[in-house]
């Protein structure tokens, strides 16, 4: 039955399937007559369904996709004019992020409960920015992979600049201004791989690279453009500062999709294109990108230290747990690029949760302000606790999935240089000062900010949202290798593909 | 994935911990407790066996295999139980004083509204532990280091109202992580040497290869005494030692049964065990082990200078359990590993001991742990009294030469003899702290027993005991002429206490002959690098422990019996204010570090991403607000055409995808 279903057109399914949703609710709404209370509720439970069965269709694709095998599965393939075409594909590594993806977008429609602004435009944006951003993950032509990549931002600045805070136009300026920076370079660098190579298939770019085919002079300045892209989606140092911006303004669900899936498509451009299409400039780069990812780990941790806005501090440890990702990548080891796939995974989940921990909280009391709150565990004794849960994630306890990837990223850094593996374990003392300090002005001591006594414990709806991630957390901590193994082939693929670099 | 009762032991007390904790909301506090405690019974009662079996029977080590916790290219690790000597001594140590400490709890904590949570905690510590002393590899070992980390951080702060505890527990972790930073790299640099992080594996490829080197950029050094002082860096923080033994005594402010469980008898002696269960590198470790010898030789002598100057009851008898595992580490470092866990097993008796028994006095005196408004406490506690002079006699290791003693005599004496034989760098160094801190320690426990027992009560000038609303138990206690207002503990408080001093009397002399005497070699069957053989000491050797045991003890005689007026003036001087406020070892460390982090902390927010990185980047760009609103129209103008592209491409594409559809639906 499933092996039957493997032929299907799955990958378009699942990337196009939230559009379509989209463009029933905006159907609906051209039907619509005046203020309809029933409707938004009926705009809600669609956005909520489509992204279920979405979600439902991916497990069958999962369960569809053999990962011990190398290349490309679930292929689709239409040509097109000038040698592009709409092709799509997934290895395991794009498999486990597209699975990501459509598993938390389903929680952040719930999270999205609360919005009571134009509910259907902001339902609309979001089923868009499902599909834009499984399409990134889904596609194996590059022309395609950069459509999708950029026009994810479009949503996401709408989201912000529409449903966010009070500082929402500048914050949004600011994503925009940094990505779009970024993404122009980035396409000078495609159209200049095409002429060069003559082809923009990701898998005839990856084979022709790997040939040789680009100099390492090339190399140097492809690189260069893709990794402007690249580090600011991360981000990476120093080009980091937009994201505690844009965080603090968006909406919750925004701030979650923006951590647990926007950032991994700069880990995710690393491992398809730079280390793959360029491996002589990434072995070039290394030490570079090591440096950087060293100063993220400390310098954002120590600024966390000292937020007063808890998601602006969440959004500085996100910094800091990236600076693994790409540090690991770059080692080139299969312990470091495994171990940065699945800190990719696991800080999508526990970052995501931490948002929305957030986000429980923010519903009830309107402000972020960390000395607003303290002593909720008085009040809000189950949330304490799925609170202390994630922050152990965040500081990386084992037992967690916060855990696995520090651990293997750095496993892999100590072979590469071992300084810089000492200089990145300086980040788990730290995340656990960051951590566990924000966690103690929340959520102990005694209340005594009479606004909060009259705070409720988490309701019916947020249990759902969060149960599905505690499990995640769990589960990918006590038996990581579930994960592991299923990314095995595609990190060996690349540590190989990587490997082939001129000493 | 096997089945047997060596997994329920690690498992039960997990499955209760989520049982509790979980369904704490319907199954109410007496249904929790009684799970938990049961759980960890059940625990205790499989694992008494397999150590029965070792020292008597014929037990053999063996490794039951769960399933992969993490398999990448080599760097794998599996959920294991390791059973053999060193994992069998844990087992009983941490089952038996768990077990006490659950049934001691059940009437110290009775009064508290968050019961089920306490004892949810107090199980999943066990767990924690359990799975740290029966890892099979270093990871796993890791895991149980950090699960003990978190269960000891949330009991410290389990009062979590209290300002104070919820800063001893973070501060107990960071210090902690401190010491996690070093081990994490150790293992790091295992698998780097070894390709492997098994034990087993890793030991043999240590000894295969000895003289590995291991470079870094110009820099190189022998592999494993890198590895051993990384690892050793972890026990530090884990097991306190001098200058990452701060957090300790603030630990204290958690409930007291859990500075019994976790911060004397168990979770601090994991860096004791960690070193002796790699001793196969230590061995082959010259440099690291003299650096674990200087450091355990210093802390046991520091921490009892400490010890003499405080007040408090039960930071008296944290800064004495810093000290003796400063005994047991100078003694893994001279290479006696098997005295090193022979003053581990018999120190969890007489500390978890005297631990209960301030509980009991604490909790006799109303919450009071100031032993300058103690006093006169033996008349109305005796039982609690008679306990805390055995766990006393057993702390100090009294005892007489060729003839006996209590617990602590057997295995503190043969850690100072083992220091005084060796030829390693550190190890006269360290027999002299050794005899050293043995006369500090008479000293600062018959103080406390004196303090606390004797002379009569001093009462607290500034006590609110009614904010308690408690008259009815002032009523009941109606102090005799002299005595303090306290009342006996309930039995199940006391039970616990019989059951570890007879453990203080006896452990010493009953197991002696195994973990160091004739059987040793049967014993331990080789699971460390020891030879047991027989040592002559000069006479003076063997006796010099008693003689400033006995002299401590008459100085605590005079100054706190015979002229209390003495440690008063003393109490004024230089010395005393250094000794009391613990070297000033927060006050520096608060200075560089936490003052430190939030000054670099600041700068690199304040100057760094606001002015530098802001600054020049995206604000510099929109500097006026005339250049801002031009941004902005050149940003919209920007987004239309961004918008228009993407419509473009993307009509094309469902466009072709039409035209595929329809050739499909042909085929």
């Amino acid at each position: 039955m499933i092996a039957q279903m493997a032929d299907w057109p799955l990958l378009t399914i699942i990337t196009f399937l939230p559009a379509a949703g989209a463009l029933l609710i905006l159907l609906a709404r051209s039907m619509q007559r005046g203020e309809d209370a029933g409707y938004d509720r009926g705009v809600r439970l669609l956005t909520l369904l489509v992204t279920l069965l979405t979600f439902a269709i991916s497990l069958v694709a999962f369960a569809a996709f053999d990962p011990s095998l190398p290349g490309y599965q679930l292929v689709e393939n239409v040509p097109w004019a000038f040698g592009a075409g709409y092709r799509m594909g997934v290895d395991s590594l794009a498999m486990t992020l597209v699975m990501l993806t459509t598993f938390l977008t389903p929680i952040c429609i719930l999270a999205s409960w609360v919005i009571e602004k134009q509910v259907s435009s902001y339902m609309v944006l979001f089923l868009i920015l499902e599909t834009l951003m499984i399409g990134v993950f889904c596609a194996q032509d590059i022309i395609l992979f950069y459509v999708f990549f950029e026009a994810g931002l479009i949503p996401m600045f709408i989201l912000i600049g529409v449903w966010g805070g009070e500082r929402r136009v500048y914050a949004a300026f600011k994503f925009f201004l940094y990505t779009l920076l970024g993404s122009i370079l980035m396409l000078v660098a495609i159209v200049a791989m095409i002429s060069i190579a003559g082809t923009s298939g990701i898998p005839e770019l990856t084979a022709f690279a790997q040939q040789g085919g680009f100099s390492e002079n090339i190399q140097i300045w492809l690189w260069l453009a893709f990794f402007a892209s690249f580090a600011v989606k991360m981000p990476m140092w120093p080009v980091h500062t937009w994201l505690p911006d844009a965080h603090v303004e968006a909406p919750t669900a925004g701030s979650v999709v923006l951590a647990a899936i926007l950032l991994k498509m700069g880990g995710y451009g690393f491992l398809r294109f730079s280390l793959p299409m360029f491996p002589d400039a990434s072995a070039f780069f290394t030490p570079f990108v090591f440096v950087l990812s060293v100063v993220a780990i400390v310098w954002a941790s120590l600024v966390a230290f000292r937020q007063v806005d808890m998601k602006k501090l969440i959004a500085y440890s996100s910094v800091a747990h990236m600076g693994f990702v790409t540090m690991g990548i770059f080692t080139g080891t299969i312990q470091g690029i495994q171990g940065a796939i699945f800190q990719m995974i696991s800080h999508g989940i526990i970052s995501g949760a931490l948002f929305l921990c957030v986000g429980v909280v923010y519903d009830r009391a309107h402000t972020r302000e960390i000395a607003f709150y303290g002593g909720l565990t008085h009040r809000m004794p189950v949330y304490a606790a799925i609170f202390l849960l994630f922050t152990m994630g965040n500081v990386g306890l084992p037992g967690t999935s916060g855990f696995p990837g520090e651990i293997l990223t750095m496993v892999g850094a100590f072979q590469v240089n071992a300084w810089v593996a000492a200089a990145a374990c300086l980040g788990i003392i730290f995340s656990a000062a960051y951590a566990l300090t924000l966690y103690r002005k929340v959520a102990f001591g005694v209340i005594e900010n009479p606004k909060l006594n009259t705070m409720t414990d988490i309701d019916a709806r947020e249990w759902v949202q969060f149960v599905p991630l505690i499990i995640a957390t769990l589960i990918f901590g006590f038996a990581p290798s579930l994960l592991l193994d299923y990314t095995a082939v595609s990190a060996q693929t690349i540590v190989e593909q990587f490997g082939r670099a001129a000493p | 994935m096997a089945f047997s009762p060596e997994v329920l032991i690690v498992l039960a007390p997990l499955l209760a911990a989520a049982f509790a904790g979980l369904l704490q909301k319907f199954i109410g506090d007496k249904v929790a407790m009684g799970v938990t405690t049961a759980s960890v019974g059940l625990s205790l009662a499989l694992s008494w066996p397999i150590f029965i079996g070792f020292v008597w029977g014929d037990e053999t080590a063996r490794v039951i295999e769960l399933f992969r916790f993490i398999d990448v290219a080599g760097f794998s690790s599996t959920w294991s139980v390791r059973i053999d000597t060193l994992s069998a001594v844990m087992l009983v140590v941490v089952n038996t004083v768990s077990f006490l400490v659950h049934v001691y709890s059940i009437g110290y904590m009775a009064e508290d509204p968050h019961r089920a949570r306490f004892f949810s905690y107090l199980s999943f510590f066990t767990f924690s532990m359990l799975a740290l002393v029966t890892a099979n590899d270093f990871l796993q070992l890791f895991f149980g280091w950090e699960g003990v980390g978190v269960a000891s951080y949330l009991l410290i702060g389990f009062w979590f109202q209290k300002r104070s505890a919820n800063d001893a527990a973070i501060k107990a972790f960071v210090t902690n992580r401190v010491g996690d930073f070093g081990f994490a790299l150790g293992i790091m640099a295992i698998f780097f040497c070894y390709g492997s992080i098994q034990f087993d594996a890793v030991f043999e490829a240590a000894k295969a290869s000895p003289g590995m080197l291991i470079g870094i950029d110009n820099f190189s050094a022998p592999a494993v005494e890198v590895i051993a002082v990384l690892l050793f860096i972890g026990a530090m923080g884990k097991s306190a030692q001098f200058f990452l033994h701060v957090w300790l005594p603030d630990a204290m402010e958690g409930p007291t049964p859990v500075s019994a469980l976790i911060h004397a008898a168990t979770m601090v002696t994991a860096g004791v065990f960690m070193v002796c269960r790699a001793g196969d590198l230590y061995h082959l470790a010259p440099f690291a082990s003299a650096v674990v010898t200087v450091l355990g030789a210093v802390t046991a002598l520091f921490a009892a200078t400490v010890g003499l100057a405080q007040n408090d009851i039960k930071r008296v008898i944290a800064y004495s359990t810093c000290s003796q595992l400063g005994y047991m580490f100078f003694a893994a470092g001279v290479g006696a590993y098997d005295a090193a866990m022979f003053h581990l097993f018999t120190h969890a008796f007489f500390k978890a001991l005297l631990f209960l028994g301030a509980g009991s006095v604490i909790h006799g005196m109303h919450h009071e742990q100031d032993m300058r408004f103690m006093g006169g406490v033996r008349k109305p506690m005796p039982i609690t009294w008679a306990m805390m002079l055995i766990g006393t006699f057993a702390l100090i290791g009294f005892g007489i030469p060729h003839v006996g003693g209590f617990a602590g005599f057997y295995s503190k004496d043969a850690i100072i003899e083992a220091a005084y034989a060796s030829h390693a760098f550190g190890a006269q160094f360290a027999f002299w702290c050794g005899v050293g801190a043995a006369l500090l320690t008479s000293f600062y426990s018959w103080r406390l027993a004196f303090m606390t027992f004797e002379g009569k009560f001093r009462p607290n000038p500034d006590a609110h005991h009614d904010d308690h609303g408690d008259a009815d138990a002032h009523h009941h206690d109606k102090p005799a002429d002299g005595a303090a207002p306290a009342h006996e503990s309930p039995w199940i408080m006391l039970a616990p206490l019989f059951v570890l001093a007879a453990g203080a009397i006896a452990a010493g002399f009953i197991f002696y002959p195994y973990f160091l005497g004739e059987h040793a070699d049967g014993f331990w069957r080789h699971v460390m690098p020891v030879e047991h053989g027989h040592h002559d000491f000069p006479e003076w050797v063997l006796w010099a422990p008693l003689i400033v045991t006995v002299t401590g003890f008459l100085f605590a005689v005079i100054f706190y019996l015979w002229k209390p007026a003495a440690p008063k003036a003393m109490a004024k001087g230089p010395v005393w204010a250094f000794l009391y406020n613990k070297w000033y070892f927060d006050e520096i460390y608060d200075f560089i570090f936490v003052k430190g982090a939030r000054a670099l902390g600041d700068l690199f927010w304040k100057v760094g991403d606001r002015k530098l990185i802001d600054g020049l980047g995206p604000d510099g760009v929109a500097a006026s607000s005339r250049f801002v609103a031009r941004q902005a129209r050149k940003l919209q103008t920007g987004f239309v055409y961004h918008y228009s592209f993407l419509m473009l491409i993307a009509a094309v594409a469902f466009g072709a995808y039409a035209i595929y559809a329809g050739i499909g639906g042909g085929q």
